[in-house]
């Protein structure tokens, strides 16, 4: 064992001043496994020291919420005696050294966050962002990633629904891997992490405890730089068969009256959960590591409290209950160990093998860490775009667009995640603006999204702030739910960089300005920062995870038109082409300002479209995003292959920025009676316009052009199956 | 009926097929946990899918040894009703009780989208409220059901009218195309010689329910249900 000094602190991740910091709170030199438990409880992943000031500006209140941040996952009340149970986490860092274990981990993670809480996790998503699919790099990573979030919720049994995936150069050298699960419980039913009770047992589950993962929090800490493949050892594996025991035995503990709190072995593993319940719990904990489960002899005390091995937990028992927990886990085959005890001293004590390997006092732990207010500068507003003439006319365009990588369709990737186990899937992958699930038993069900435009973000990261928070609030509303609330999964490069910092703060604002526009506050979220390589940081990324509640299933829309019917647009569009994918891949240019979102509007379109879907008026809802309106209306057209006949843009704007531009608050509604359903935007003073009538085999525009679905279908399918087979 | 479902650690459809029983018969099914010995009393035996053990070894290896084994066994032998889909049916195979094994699927990746079936009988406990040569839509979820037998266990089952199902487009055509894991001859559900025993791939029980999408998988249920009350 090596002797501990700054030296090591630094390797550990510690500056000079965190380490002093660890020497006036200790009185003396740390202990090897000590300086271990400072490091990863004070590293940026597990601390959020460079994020925290900002989150606490984030709304988290509203009548719905049971809990924010702050607990294992967001709880927010959805009726019927029910709570949802989510959250969103990055597994970044592992995803680009290892792509397969990176994405499964990921995937398990983020499930036992919210088991660990007493939910049935019924629906897994995720936020993909990739680099340029040219590089081969790229294509292991995409491959990995894709089959490594397939092996493990397709094992573990809970439907994959949802996602997004873009591309992007910034993110060749760090892909993000963000996994979001959704679970329900009966809402008073959850279960808390802090530790109660003094003298009552302290129980380990799961899995044995290995040598994988050592550091792992550390090292998503830091940025990469050429040698970070050789930083493989410290990606954990995953195993999903365990994990599925794990949910079945954790329930049906869950189901008796023996648990005091329980929470998961994530981050930092076995010093996380310890630290944060007994902290929590205001109470101490003692820890014998002889009795900790272990997949290998000889393993030191500081690699048991710093191992990330997976699908582990830690409990505190009612001690008259023991025996019946025991049984449980005895019947699923699963280690039960005692491996410790509360005690009221405000201490962690780790023993192993008749030595003290670490004496902490619990408080300083938490409340002297470290809390940084980095220096941050405003990103410059961008130049306005001013006029840009069409090059090659619109069908081209829109064959092109629907074709390429950031807006062709995803079924190659979700086509591996099994999304109807379960039974209760009612808008699958591709099926609507937002996946649906039902609640087993009942009418009521959940809607599912995730959400950002990083471009919008770079551009302007308070506006891309604020159109991610409302397009998910938006996708809600197109399958006609009420939107509840989000996570946020905020992914950024070093926050040493006053840019990089000033994008996060900026971000935050807009974030928080729509959350309390559209009644959508943050009850859950995670913080990915030094998302950089060989000092290039990615397009900031605030990935949003949206929930909402329809009473019932059988009144949620999806995307897909069928002939007869009429297509029209509600909403304002002014052709906004700044940063738009039409200015990307057709003009070939990445400028000026994003889509202003204007909240008011949004809600009042959004409030007005949500009831006409529940109404019954509706047969088909879409938002206009990513490629704009004739994209939206490419994708309501293509998976029942109908045609449409689409009349004249209005005059005084340019056909492609009519059908290209990216202006925000748009749904295209498909209704069989459109006066009526204009008539009613009309004096709800909400614009609206008939765009065209769905029937045929082509999209034809008013001045004859026209393609057939059919080829608009083939080269929308074409990119991912020539790319990866 | 009284029908049980087994249920293996690491089995995962156990409550989708549940549903679909329940859906059928008007009660719920017995859950049999796998260290459980006797089936007395059971009309049919439903292994679901999911993944037994994980499906760390061959797909259905462990489970084909665990304890409620023999009960499965003994009552296929009396010329009991077992239906295995999934997992179920490689377990089924795993165990002796139809011929053939899963092998990975043709693309080496995991499939889940809907597929659709050809009906090859309509005569027997399963199918009797299909038509004969029906085309029926079902949720396909699986890396590993790439049907496999010698050529003179595929001859046999096909002239004994022990093939199920077959993979068929949606206009019924038997091709390639429709062929996504690459069965040998388009198969995804076979019989015991006494059709009794029915093992498939494609997940029936997940399309019981308008809501979800279609009641293509329903007569399945209605029927096996039926034939008991007969």
């Amino acid at each position: 064992m090596r002797d501990v000094n700054q030296a090591l602190a630094a390797e550990f991740g510690l500056s000079a001043d965190e380490y002093q910091r660890v020497l006036d709170i200790m009185g003396r030199t740390p202990s090897f496994t000590e300086l271990g438990v400072f490091s990863v409880m004070w590293s940026e992943h597990c601390s959020y020291k460079s994020s925290r000031v900002w989150l606490k500006t984030l709304p988290t209140k509203a009548l719905w919420v049971i809990h924010g941040p702050g607990e294992n996952a967001g709880v927010v009340d959805i009726g019927d005696g029910l709570a949802a149970i989510f959250k969103m986490e990055s597994h970044n860092h592992p995803s680009f050294i290892e792509p397969y274990q990176g994405a499964a981990t990921g995937v398990g993670g983020i499930l036992r966050d919210v088991f660990t809480m007493g939910a049935r996790p019924i629906a897994n998503l995720n936020a993909l962002r990739f680099g340029d699919p040219k590089l081969p790099r790229t294509k292991r990573i995409v491959d990995g990633v894709v089959r490594g979030i397939g092996g493990y919720g397709n094992c573990v049994g809970v439907p994959t629904v949802g996602g997004e995936i873009n591309f992007h150069p910034s993110y060749n050298g760090n892909p993000l891997v963000n996994a979001m699960t959704v679970g329900v419980a009966d809402k008073d039913k959850i279960f808390l992490s802090a530790a109660a009770g003094i003298g009552n047992p302290v129980v380990y589950v799961g899995s044995k405890t290995g040598r994988d993962g050592i550091h792992g929090a550390t090292m998503a800490s830091t940025e990469f730089d050429a040698d970070s493949e050789s930083k493989r050892p410290t990606v954990q594996v995953g195993d999903p068969f365990t994990e599925k025991l794990l949910i079945e035995a954790c329930l049906e503990l869950m189901a008796t009256d023996a648990i005091v709190a329980i929470q998961d072995m994530g981050a930092a593993g076995l010093t996380s959960s310890s630290v944060e319940m007994a902290g929590k719990g205001g109470v101490g904990i003692e820890l014998n590591l002889d009795h900790v489960p272990q997949r290998e002899p000889g393993m030191t005390a500081y690699e048991m409290m710093l191992s990330e091995s997976q699908e582990r937990m830690l409990m505190v028992l009612r001690p008259d209950r023991e025996d019946v927990a025991r049984a449980i886990f005895d019947k699923w085959d699963l280690d039960f160990a005692v491996i410790g005890h509360i005690t009221d001293t405000g201490r962690i004590v780790v023993k192993h093998n008749g030595v003290i390997e670490a004496d902490i006092a619990l408080d300083p732990l938490a409340e002297q860490a470290p809390l940084y207010h980095r220096p941050t500068t405003e990103t410059p507003k961008q130049p306005e775009l001013g006029p840009v003439a069409d090059p090659i006319g619109i069908l081209p365009a829109l064959h092109k667009l629907i074709g390429c990588p950031d807006l062709c369709s995803r079924a190659w990737v979700y086509d591996q995640y099994d999304s109807t186990v379960g039974g209760q899937t009612v808008k699958r992958p591709g099926g609507a603006d937002a996946a649906v699930v039902r609640i087993d038993g009942l009418k009521r069900a959940i809607a599912l999204t995730t959400d950002v435009t990083p471009r919008y973000v770079f551009a302007d990261p308070e506006m891309g702030g604020k159109q991610a928070v409302a397009e998910a609030w938006r996708n809600l509303t197109a399958v006609g739910a009420l939107p509840l609330a989000i996570t946020d999964n905020m992914n950024f490069g070093n926050p040493t960089k006053p840019e990089i910092m000033g994008q996060f703060a900026a971000s935050i604002r807009g974030m928080a300005e729509a959350c309390v526009a559209l009644d959508f506050p943050v009850v859950s979220g995670n913080v990915s920062l030094y998302n950089e390589t060989e000092g290039r940081g990615i397009l900031p990324t605030p990935a949003i995870g949206g929930l909402g509640v329809l009473e019932d299933a059988a009144q949620a829309v999806g995307l897909a038109v069928h002939a007869g019917q009429s297509l029209v647009l509600i909403g304002g569009i002014s052709g906004h082409l700044g940063q738009s994918l039409w200015l990307r891949e057709i003009a070939g240019r990445e400028e000026g300002p994003p889509p202003p979102v204007d909240l008011a509007a949004e809600r009042r379109t959004g409030d007005f479209v949500r009831a006409q879907i529940l109404a019954g008026n509706i047969r088909a809802c879409h938002d206009v995003s990513d490629g704009g309106l004739l994209v939206a209306i490419a994708e309501m057209i293509m998976p029942d292959r109908t045609g449409v006949a689409l009349v004249d843009p209005p005059a005084g704007i340019a056909p492609h920025a009519w059908w290209f531009g990216e202006d925000q608050g748009c749904y295209v509604l498909a209704v069989h009676h459109p006066e009526a359903l204009q008539a009613a935007a009309t004096q709800a003073g909400i614009p609206s316009r008939l765009l065209g009538a769905t029937g045929g085999v082509d999209l034809t525009l008013a001045d004859g052009a026209t393609i057939s679905v059919e080829a608009l279908c083939q080269e929308h399918a074409r990119f991912f199956p020539e790319w990866m087979d | 009926m009284r029908a049980a479902i087994v249920v293996f650690p690491g089995i995962n459809r156990e409550r989708d097929m549940a549903i679909a029983l329940e859906r059928a018969t008007g009660r719920p099914p017995r859950m049999v946990w796998h260290k459980e010995t006797s089936l007395d009393g059971i009309d049919l035996v439903v292994i679901p899918g999911g993944f037994s053990f994980g499906d760390y070894l061959r797909c259905g290896a462990m489970a084909a040894r665990s304890p409620i084994m023999p009960a499965i066994h003994a009552h296929a032998a009396r010329g009991g009703h077992v239906l295995g889909v999934c997992n179920g049916f490689q377990i089924l195979t795993e165990a002796g009780l139809l011929p053939g094994a899963l092998l990975r699927n043709a693309g080496l990746r995991f499939l889940s989208m809907d597929c659709h079936l050809r009906v090859e009988r309509a005569d027997t406990d399963y199918t009797a409220q299909y038509q004969p040569r029906e085309i029926f839509r079902a949720p396909l979820a699986h890396g590993d059901g790439n049907y496999f037998a010698e050529s003179e266990t595929l001859d046999r089952l096909e002239g004994e009218g022990l093939v199920a199902f077959r993979y068929a487009t949606p206009k019924g055509e038997i091709n390639a195309h429709a062929n996504r894991n690459g069965s040998a001859r388009n198969i995804a559900g076979i019989y015991s010689p006494n059709l009794r025993v029915l093992g498939l791939m494609p997940h029936p029980e997940d399309l019981v329910d308008p809501l979800m999408g279609g009641i293509d998988g329903k007569p399945l249920f209605d029927g096996i249900t039926a034939a008991f009350a007969a």
